[in-house]
């Protein structure tokens, strides 16, 4: 099962090191990460996306929450919320392709964010699922890079994780 | 007069430091002088209250911390400098983290312009124990210091305890450079709240689940040790009833001698405890951790046990085996509440099903019952563990290093007080028991302190024998001598055709006249007939170190013995027999 677990960190030098050591150590798999500190300057957030059955996602919360330097988290997938990533590729294109490749980034509501005579770099952002579809739909276009900030997660309704 | 009185007074980082652990009520440091730390220790030197403990090699300065640590209940403190006093530290750290045990361990660093380029004796200490501490820290401005101490007392002594290291850069401690000094009284951290008192309802349930038991047992750990709980435990299952098993951890949380024990569990565990874990209807565990030196192969775990857990930290909590009833607390507070519970309860227990269950225990008793051959041609160890019990009168502090020696001393010497067996347990670490000695017999002058130890594990930190010297440390040093690495060999024997790799010393060292090179007594025992005398001497040496270098039957095993892969009560009972 796929899990995205939002944590809430002091905003410390080697904090991010210990989570991350954390899975390295115990053998967590982790999909992606992201962290960047919140409207709070002291405290970090953190999403990561891991899979793990049910035992072992409630050891990662648990071991989680022992490092000191955590101060909250939560299972976003246990409720109802929303995920976002952002995705940014590099294709080349042909100018018999820019056409297509364009009606396709409109399509999944991509924005193209720089173009060179021979390439387009195209901003897309969504589900995960919604990013990997639109590097299916660029088949047959020549991607030269894809960089992707990993997930970033938040609960739906009045639901917080907050100090 | 008054209002100058109340300005802090200035001090250096290196004054400050050592001022914080006066004042945090430290009473020794372990350590070893170099150049990070060389302004530390002066400031050592210009005072009189925190006195610093010369080791030969900082694993020893760790170890003797740790075993303060597991005799006091507080805090530890270790002092090293930068790279490779702080790489030498590591073993001992991982040590205490994995057996819990509170430690602060100060590490010097190089400057802090230079950290990052590699400099001389700069090593990313704060990186290399990242995994083996409760937490760690370095300082970044001088000023800080006394919050840091404070901080880091704090988290190594609360919770679930653990190892600490606070990482200082020489630049930190500049005896020129002077701040206010003030120590903080208390401390409060938004992300570390670690006194859980236990949920009154989840205790309740635990309770009614005990007085309905018909095959209960009580499985107590280290946790008992660390929480300070072994009279509410003894209290609680006498009331109850209840056959009680200690962890190698928790030995002596619940006294030996008493007849509701039923001895260690687990992979050299007694016979009886094993078959009554593998056959109970509920398994309270009590600052415990179902280690897999205690489970053995956990898909065939006590197919019928309601398992109720306490224990401080949540992640130990159905980790390996599942827990039906756990309580998240600190043992002592949740036993309290649980005898307090009792009091009101009008339960009652079930007398007949216990007095069934206890005649069945009865009869696991007589099955092995910790016999081993006593013929007179070989001295056996286990004699002579029982030997040294009945010349100390079963009331030292034994340490011990780590293999068959250590099983044995677990096995036969019946430990009837807390905090009394010192080992690791946990990292199962050679070269503890000497310095751990020290450590108990420095804070314990009056005590007797026995390491048991063998000729693998004894060179393994024999170097100290040098600061048992200089301090004057009148431990006794039981060595259990039977030319291998006893616990390795027992293995080769059983799984490897008795092929004896690298398991085997054919160059030991003459240890009576090593121990008389450091200034100590040393006697040889090669003969049955000679222990008694043996020990009548060495322990009516009261302020002299003796090393007992004891010759011990080389071909014999630890049993009982857990069977690989199997059930609990699946069982070597000893060369020919099973179970």
């Amino acid at each position: 099962m796929r899990h995205i677990l939002s944590v809430l960190l002091e905003n410390e030098s080697g904090a991010l090191a210990r989570v991350v050591g954390l899975f390295a150590q115990r053998g967590y798999n982790i999909d992606s990460l992201t962290v960047a500190a919140t409207e709070d300057p002291t405290i970090s957030r953190l999403t990561l996306v891991t899979r793990g059955d049910d035992q072992v996602i409630e050891q990662i919360t648990k071991q989680l929450h022992k490092l000191i330097e955590v101060v909250k988290l939560a299972d976003l997938s246990e409720s109802a919320h929303i995920e976002r990533e952002l995705m940014m590729v590099k294709v080349k294109t042909t100018a018999e392709q820019r056409e297509e490749v364009k009606r396709c980034a409109d399509i999944f509501r991509g924005q193209i964010i720089d173009i060179t005579a021979s390439t387009y770099t195209i901003q897309v952002v969504g589900t995960s699922e919604k990013l990997e579809a639109f590097i299916q739909a660029l088949n047959g276009t020549q991607i030269l890079e894809t960089v992707r900030s990993g997930v970033s997660g938040i609960s739906r309704g009045e639901r917080t994780l907050s100090l | 007069m008054t209002s100058q009185n109340t300005q802090p007074e200035l001090l250096s980082g290196g004054a400050m430091l050592i001022r914080a652990l006066a004042d945090e009520g430290v009473e020794y440091v372990y350590g070893y002088p170099g150049g990070a730390v060389l302004h530390i220790y002066d400031a050592m030197f210009q005072q009189h209250q925190v006195k610093h403990v010369l080791v030969r090699h900082e694993q020893a300065a760790t170890h003797m911390a740790d075993a303060y640590a597991r005799a006091s209940g507080k805090a530890g403190v270790v002092l090293v400098t930068s790279g490779p006093g702080a790489t030498n530290a590591v073993t001992g750290i991982a040590t205490a983290y994995m057996d819990s045990i509170p430690m602060v361990v100060i590490c010097g660093q190089v400057m802090s312009h230079l950290i990052g380029d590699d400099a001389f004796q700069e090593t990313d200490m704060l990186g290399i124990s990242r995994p083996i501490v409760k937490h760690n820290m370095s300082v970044r401005r001088p000023e800080d210091i006394p919050y840091l101490v404070k901080k880091a007392f704090y988290i190594a002594q609360s919770g679930r305890p653990g190892p600490v290291v606070l990482d200082i850069p020489k630049d930190m401690t500049i005896p020129s450079q002077k701040f206010p000094y003030e120590y903080p009284k208390d401390i409060k951290l938004r992300s570390y709240n670690p006194n859980a008192k236990g949920h009154p309802g989840q205790i309740k349930k635990a309770l009614a689940t005990l007085l309905a038991a018909k095959r209960p047992v009580l499985y107590a750990g280290g946790g008992v040790i660390l929480g300070r709980a072994s009279d509410e435990l003894t209290v609680l299952a006498r009331k109850l009833n209840l056959p009680v098993t200690n962890t190698l951890m928790g030995l002596g949380a619940y006294p030996a001698s008493d007849p509701q024990f039923i001895g260690m569990l687990g992979m050299h565990g007694s016979y009886e405890a094993n078959q009554v874990m593998h056959n109970a209807d509920v398994i309270f565990a009590v600052g415990a951790r179902f280690d897999d030196r205690v489970t053995n192969a956990t898909k065939k775990f006590c197919p019928d046990a309601t398992i109720i857990h306490i224990d401080i930290d949540p992640a130990s909590i159905s980790k390996t085996i599942n827990a039906h009833i756990p309580i998240v607390g600190l043992v002592k507070p949740v036993l309290q509440e649980m005898l307090h519970q009792l009091e009101k309860n009008k339960g009652e227990l079930d007398q007949d099903a216990l007095s069934q269950w206890w005649q069945q225990i009865q009869q696991w008793r007589e099955v092995h019952g910790g016999r081993y051959d006593t013929s007179p041609s070989h001295l056996k160890p286990q004699a002579v563990i029982e030997a040294v019990h009945r010349h100390t009168k079963g009331d030292a502090y034994v340490t011990s290093d780590v293999g068959q020696h250590q099983m044995f001393a677990a096995q036969y010497y019946k430990f009837d007080k807390p905090n009394r067996w010192i080992n690791s347990g946990g990292l199962g670490t050679m070269g503890f028991g000497l310095p751990a000695a020290m450590g108990v017999k420095l804070h314990y002058p009056e005590a007797e302190v026995v390491c048991v130890t063998g000729e693998g594990s004894i060179q393994m930190n024999i170097q100290e024998l040098s600061t048992c010297k200089q301090y004057g440390l009148a431990v006794k040093i039981i060595n259990l001598n039977n030319g291998y690495l006893g616990m390795v060999k027992q293995w080769q024997d059983m799984n490897y055709d008795s092929r004896y790799s690298s398991s085997y010393m054919d160059s030991l060292p003459d240890f009576v006249k090593l121990a008389e090179a450091y200034g100590h007594v040393g006697i040889r025992v090669t003969k049955a007939e000679e222990l008694e005398p043996a020990l009548e001497r060495a322990f009516a040496l009261k302020d002299k170190l003796v090393f007992l270098d004891i010759h011990v039957d080389p071909t014999e095993h630890v049993y009982p013995m857990q069977i690989p892969g199997g059930a609990m009560n699946d069982m070597f009972l000893s060369k020919t027999e099973r179970t």
